[in-house]
């Protein structure tokens, strides 16, 4: 097979870049319209049904609004920064989402993987070297609103971050340990096929490791991801909207669409690593297939965050600490020494 | 005739008026406070049985750069006064005021030196909801009317409100 022309190529990463970018864009948006139709039905009410069917139009409205409110600027704000700061969020999130391999990387056109952004090497490093850097719009944003509701939520917000950073990035080192690798697409591949037969081999499924590292990693994500209940960074009762507080208009909806992006990264980073990625039945017959039980698996996680925001209360500062330091940070580290004993004595036993 | 009283340019304004109109009365985000006991009758109609949700306006915002209604619900004391001003002043426009219950409307039972006697003495209201408290349907129908009154605006003329300084 001669090799393609470096033109088609480029176009064709073009185009994927585009898809992916207009496809996130819609999620976020129906997400908005879904998280709100979906805790009404929790609260027994019915939801936005008046803006077209269902009120499927509810984000378009909401768009158009957004997009029409009066230009703001508050007195005394770091102009540059107050600007930059909903672009760093929003650009980190999406650039996050673009090593997660949402399909088999055997379907190919003109030599480029059609449903991988891009694969580095490190895809893992990179996912998690981003979403630090996503950090940064939080803290500019609140330190250059000039006011102190958003210095005090950024602040909150970073301090969060960071420390579940380290519980979310011990879990994911312990798959790493299993798979031997930090290639995302790899890593799902190993978990294809099964055992006994029937059995999905799945990380979550190796035991005892797996569904630690699986819980550590979900409850890591949604504090990273700012949702309840650990969305302490715009608790209103304290700090109005936190950060944002004093942003309005289209910059709001960045930083939004950055938080609603970001669930996404979050819930199929969770697939790919512990659930399989698009692992599931008749994929090898029909690899096509993959992409659908890929974006069924992360549904189902926009789902759970979404039940649980409805459920639970917000947690208290000091209970957000001492659940990351004192709880997830020793359990990550218990369960990173458990996978290692277990890779090495696999290793010794003669196990692939 | 220039070219901005063509017809063609005209109709292609009004339909964008009438676009930017359809956004802005379905995504009408209130914002987040309550002064009196109308604020309960407030969160009721926001809660499971009147479900103000539907209309697309259950997003209490808690910043006022977020949000676009102000329900006034409840008295306003000469001391809060100021501060309520300053929170609308806050507020990017295009914003909307509802006052909601007789006291807001006009000191309601309250005729006294310590209460302002309507909340229009100091910031522009758009629809008027009478009660002591209103129900949640009543204010649900003052939100309709919000909404009606939002169709008829003209957001490429939009007249500035009258406002004197707080």
């Amino acid at each position: 097979m001669e090799t393609p022309p470096l033109w088609a190529v480029l176009v064709l990463h073009a185009l994927k870049g585009l898809v992916i970018l207009v496809a996130l864009l819609t999620a976020f948006a129906y997400m908005t319209w879904l998280e709100r139709r979906l805790v009404s039905r929790f609260q027994v009410r019915i939801g936005p049904n008046r803006v077209g069917p269902f009120g499927l139009l509810q984000p378009a409205a909401d768009g158009i609004k957004l997009f029409f409110k009066e230009d703001f600027m508050p007195a005394g704000a770091d102009r540059v920064l107050y600007l930059l700061a909903p672009a760093i969020s929003m650009i980190t999130a999406f650039v996050a989402f673009s090593v997660v391999p949402f399909g088999p990387p055997d379907i190919k056109l003109f030599g480029v993987p059609l449903f991988q952004m891009a694969n580095p090497n490190a895809g893992i490093l990179f996912i998690l070297a981003v979403s630090s850097i996503g950090v940064y719009g939080i803290i500019l944003g609140g330190w250059a609103s000039n006011s102190k509701y958003p210095l005090l939520g950024a602040l909150r917000s970073s301090a969060q971050l960071i420390s579940y950073e380290l519980g979310v990035g011990l879990a994911i080192v312990s798959v790493i340990l299993w798979a031997g690798t930090l290639e995302l697409p790899k890593i799902v591949e190993q978990q294809t096929g099964t055992w006994f037969g029937f059995f999905p081999r799945w990380n979550i499924f190796i035991l005892p490791v797996g569904p630690v590292a699986f819980l550590l990693l979900l409850l890591g994500a949604t504090a990273e991801i700012n949702r309840a209940p650990f969305d302490l960074p715009e608790a209103e009762h304290e700090l109005t909207a936190g950060y944002q507080t004093e942003y309005g208009g289209m910059r709001f909806a960045a930083f939004y669409a950055a938080e609603y992006v970001n669930m996404i990264t979050a819930s199929a980073l969770s697939v790919a690593l512990f659930l399989g990625g698009w692992d599931g039945p008749f994929v090898e017959q029909v690899p096509l297939l993959g992409v659908l039980w890929f974006l069924v698996k992360v549904f189902a996680f926009v789902f759970f965050f979404i039940w649980v925001r409805a459920t639970l209360p917000r947690v208290r500062y000091d209970q957000l600490m001492d659940l990351g330091w004192k709880l997830l940070l020793p359990l990550a580290l218990l369960n990173l020494a458990v996978t290692s004993v277990m890779v090495l004595l696999w290793r010794e036993l003669g196990g692939g | 005739m220039g070219i901005m009283g063509s017809p063609v340019v005209t109709t292609t304004v009004e339909q964008f008026e009438r676009l930017i109109n359809w956004a802005r009365r379905n995504s009408v985000w209130p914002f987040q406070f309550g002064l009196a006991c109308c604020a309960i009758e407030m969160m009721a109609t926001a809660a499971a049985r009147f479900d103000l949700a539907r209309f697309g306006a259950e997003m209490m915002r808690a910043s006022p750069r977020q949000s676009d209604l102000m329900i006034v619900a409840g008295r306003v004391s000469q001391k809060m006064a100021p501060v309520l001003r300053h929170l609308y002043d806050q507020m990017l426009e295009p914003k909307w005021v509802i006052a909601m219950g007789d006291c807001s409307s006009c000191g309601g039972v309250y005729n006294n030196y310590a209460l302002v006697q309507g909340v229009d003495k100091i910031v522009p209201v758009d629809v008027y909801v009478a009660g002591c408290p209103p129900t949640p349907d009543g204010l649900l129908y003052g939100f309709l009317k919000l909404q009606e009154k939002i169709a008829r605006e003209r957001p490429f003329s939009r007249p500035k409100k009258e406002l004197k300084p707080a």
